[in-house]
């Protein structure tokens, strides 16, 4: 897995030699900061409102914030990721450079895990700097919220993340256009989104869509929750759309004439 | 070092390749001559196992190139038609990372890299943007790439294409000082670049392989007889009738050259017989003015072309059961 290594050096320089990953985690974190303030003005005085008016007891201002700043989050991603992993693939194959790491002595497995990983880096990277200001938020509540909320929602929106990212890796890999790969991925990620809109409460049907729904899972993680069938859904649904890519990597020797 | 039997790719109901065999020895160059589509840089593919092939086996240093295709593919070097270039990243960054995937020990790949840049005189370019580069030196990067990892077999599909005529010899001699510690294949369908740089030449048209020899003896073989080309002030048809009375000549093509009633004639004539006394002789006997009057070489172009046509006639028929 020397390979391997090689190719997340590569493109963790790839990333940051272009103004693209500045401009998408510029772009990010100022959509991510301007939500927050929003946010927590809206919830602190919605909290002073109650405690004047005499209603209700301790309002937890951090875990309802938190909450929904993450389901905020969750909506970034599915419009910004889709540009993070467009690239990955169709451009190697525009460029021909495809062509030399395939016949280069790493495997499928090695390429597409390399350049995967290379773009979780660029995940954490993009998230790291909304820590600093949700921990503040932590550390300046009385009395003390509970950090395992914040630490839960983070490994949530990771695992979402990265799920989105698997997603565009296999379809970033299926044509030599970025605008097509990204297109696609979106589509893909909005439908996976939507796919419990409108179904009814109960029945085998509904609970498949809402079980299959990306971005359901996320929630009970905001809440501080760890669920297991949650955790392994994502971690099917990142195995199974980098195994596809390793398939469409691996179909290209028979397809291309 | 390559040994290649009865390979066979089709796509869909075309065969791009058709049973091709031939061998190349530790140390060669061969030479990949076709026109454009014969199913050069198919076979190429094959060989770097970037392509299955439909059957047929080839191997590489005694791995076949899709059982052991990681054995095959940590022994040779390739470059493809368009150079693979990471265009924003620096020569040295570039070839580091080739080096790097190609599984170059970290305590050789310095010494490795600089080596590269050495023999394609790249030495003043290592910290430039590939982008920035021109085309001939984005082509000598593309080079450097093959060769960073000290490969047994270099592969080179059309390595010249698209660099100036100084260039081209710079490559061509590059190519050459590569010989004999690395076995090189190069596809081209530029003539001029096989007889220089080969030692032998696989001919391939449609497909097929239609002749494996050394340059000098494809040309030698070929060579029927003997031409010469006269440019006379005369008439056509007394020029061409006074020719035909010299009985070595067997062909005779007469046309219009140069204007104010000049002449051009190319004659044909049996092998180990030079003419053109006799042709001076009738010339002038007959007072016409003459300016010009040499001998040509029969070219490995001229066999190119009588091979891959003859083929295209001859392969009509088999092709059909």
């Amino acid at each position: 897995m020397k390979g391997l290594y090689a190719i997340y050096r590569k493109e963790m320089g790839h990333y940051f030699v272009s103004p693209v990953a500045y401009i998408i985690v510029g772009v990010f974190l100022f959509l991510c900061s301007y939500f927050f303030t929003r946010l927590l003005t809206a919830v602190i005085e919605n909290s002073l409102e109650a405690s004047m008016s005499g209603g209700g007891g301790a309002f937890d201002v951090p875990s309802i914030v938190v909450r929904y700043f993450f389901g905020t989050v969750s909506t970034i991603l599915l419009f910004l990721t889709p540009t993070l992993t467009m690239g990955v693939y169709s451009e190697e194959r525009k460029r021909g450079t495809m062509e030399m790491l395939m016949t280069s002595p790493v495997s499928d497995t090695a390429i597409v895990l390399g350049k995967y990983l290379a773009s979780m880096t660029l995940l954490v990277i993009m998230l790291a700097p909304t820590f600093l200001y949700s921990a503040y938020m932590f550390f300046h509540s009385e009395p003390a919220a509970p950090w395992r909320v914040l630490l839960t929602a983070y490994l949530g929106v990771l695992l979402l993340g990265g799920a989105l990212l698997a997603l565009g890796s296999f379809f970033s890999s299926l044509t030599e256009s970025q605008i097509i790969a990204s297109i696609l991925t979106f589509g893909a990620a909005l439908l996976l989104w939507v796919l419990d809109y409108g179904q009814p409460g109960s029945g085998p049907v509904a609970s498949t869509m809402q079980y299959l729904s990306i971005f359901r899972h996320v929630e009970d993680f905001t809440r501080g929750v760890i669920d297991t069938s949650s955790l392994i859904f994502y971690a099917s649904f990142i195995c199974f759309g980098l195994f596809l890519t390793v398939r469409s990597l691996d179909s290209m020797r028979w397809r291309r004439a | 070092m390559i040994e290649v039997q009865d390979l066979t790719k089709s796509f869909g109901e075309k065969t791009a390749v058709d049973h091709v065999s031939f061998t190349v020895n530790k140390g060669e160059i061969l030479g990949f001559l076709g026109p454009n589509g014969a199913g050069k840089t198919t076979t190429m593919r094959i060989l770097t196992g970037f392509l299955p092939a439909t059957s047929g086996t080839a191997k590489i240093a005694g791995f076949d190139v899709f059982d052991d295709s990681m054995e095959v593919r940590r022994r040779i070097g390739y470059l493809p038609e368009a150079p693979p270039l990471y265009t924003d990243m620096t020569v040295w960054s570039y070839l580091d990372f080739v080096a790097r995937i190609k599984n170059v020990p970290a305590e050789r790949r310095k010494t490795l890299i600089e080596n590269a840049l050495v023999k394609t005189n790249l030495e003043d370019k290592r910290d430039e943007l590939i982008k920035r580069l021109s085309r001939g030196y984005k082509q000598r990067v593309g080079i450097a790439q093959a060769m960073v990892h000290d490969p047994d077999v270099i592969i080179l599909d059309e390595p010249t294409v698209g660099l100036d005529p100084k260039q081209i010899i710079e490559v061509r001699h590059l190519i050459k000082s590569l010989a004999g510690s690395h076995t090189i294949i190069l596809s081209t369908h530029i003539l001029p670049e096989v007889s220089m740089t080969c030692d032998r030449v696989v001919i391939i048209s449609a497909g097929k392989v239609v002749a494996v020899d050394t340059p000098a003896n494809l040309t030698s073989q070929l060579k029927g007889g003997q031409r010469v080309r006269l440019e006379a002030e005369a008439d056509e048809v007394a020029l061409r009738a006074a020719l035909q009375e010299i009985p070595a000549i067997h062909h005779i093509d007469v046309e219009p050259a140069g204007g104010s009633g000049r002449i051009a004639a190319t004659v044909e004539s049996a092998q180990g017989e030079d003419v053109r006394s006799q042709i001076a002789a009738k010339v002038v006997g007959r007072g016409w003015p003459l300016y010009e009057l040499r001998g040509m070489s029969v070219s490995l172009e001229d066999v190119f072309l009588q091979l891959t046509t003859e083929d295209s006639e001859h392969a009509a028929k088999p092709a059909k059961n």
